[in-house]
């Protein structure tokens, strides 16, 4: 029988790659990626959480952060694409248009 | 060792190596496929810990939705074939130094917490509970994620509206 603990180590696991996506990346569709990672990895936690603990809140909680991550992520690449048409570049790097 | 042990040995095994294709691999269209994978094998996950509702959920938002957005998004910022689609990585040293950091972090808080109690037997079933719970005590919460997704739903039309 896998413990709990087992579940938290692969969520933290992905939680650190996702983190390291996020830091790493250029484009700003790749941050994009490894926020979905992190996400993902919540996910995990809540669902492991709730299973052991025999709540059921838990579960209605990632059925929430699941469809407000992909409302999240729709808004996200549209903002992208609007960056787009103004810049020609998704490079976080240089979309500096607010730097003083 | 059990079937159970194995199952997510297996499970694991893909779904951190999917996750570090997805933030390593240089082709940004492979690393939109590298996380199909990893949701699905996050999907798996929840079936190991019996839950088959949200084991659907998740194919159909995440691997269903997630990945074809994000596929169209490339394919309007990028030209599929060429050079541009490759995306480079920087201060890769520092990040993995971030990531690290927070992984024994959380880690280290792992070993000093307290065992938890061994896994208890389903008795109810979750899909029916899940269902209960959704039109009994979290109403108010399912009718604002309503208002939510389609205030998202507008603001992504906003955003990727045409000038003329």
């Amino acid at each position: 029988m896998i413990g709990l603990p087992a579940y938290l180590v692969l969520g933290a696991l992905v939680f650190s790659i996702g983190l390291f996506g996020v830091l790493t990346r250029r484009n700003a569709v790749g941050i994009l990626l490894g926020i979905e990672l992190m996400l993902n990895a919540v996910n995990i936690n809540l669902v492991a959480f709730a299973r052991f603990n025999g709540d059921v809140a838990g579960l209605v909680f990632t059925l929430f952060t699941i469809s407000i991550t992909v409302a999240e992520v729709a808004v996200g690449l549209a903002i992208v694409i609007a960056i787009f048409r103004v810049r020609r570049t998704v490079e976080a790097d240089r979309l500096d248009l607010l730097r003083g | 060792m059990t079937l159970e042990t194995m199952g997510f040995g297996v499970v694991a095994t893909v779904l951190l190596a999917s996750s570090l294709a997805v933030v390593l691999t240089p082709n940004l269209f492979h690393a939109v496929l590298y996380l199909a994978a990893a949701l699905v094998a996050t999907g798996v996950v929840f079936l190991l810990l019996e839950q088959p509702f949200l084991f659907a959920v998740q194919l159909l938002l995440y691997a269903g939705g997630v990945v074809t957005i994000v596929v169209f998004a490339i394919m309007l910022t990028e030209r599929l074939v060429g050079e541009r689609i490759a995306q480079t990585s920087r201060h890769v040293v520092n990040g993995a130094i971030v990531a690290a950091a927070v992984f024994v972090g959380i880690v280290g808080f792992l070993i000093g917490a307290p065992p938890g109690a061994p896994r208890p037997a389903e008795t109810v079933d979750t899909t029916a509970a899940i269902g209960r719970a959704l039109v009994g005590p979290f109403a108010v919460t399912l009718e604002l994620l309503g208002v939510l997704l389609v205030v998202a739903l507008l603001g992504a039309l906003y955003f990727a509206r045409s000038e003329e």
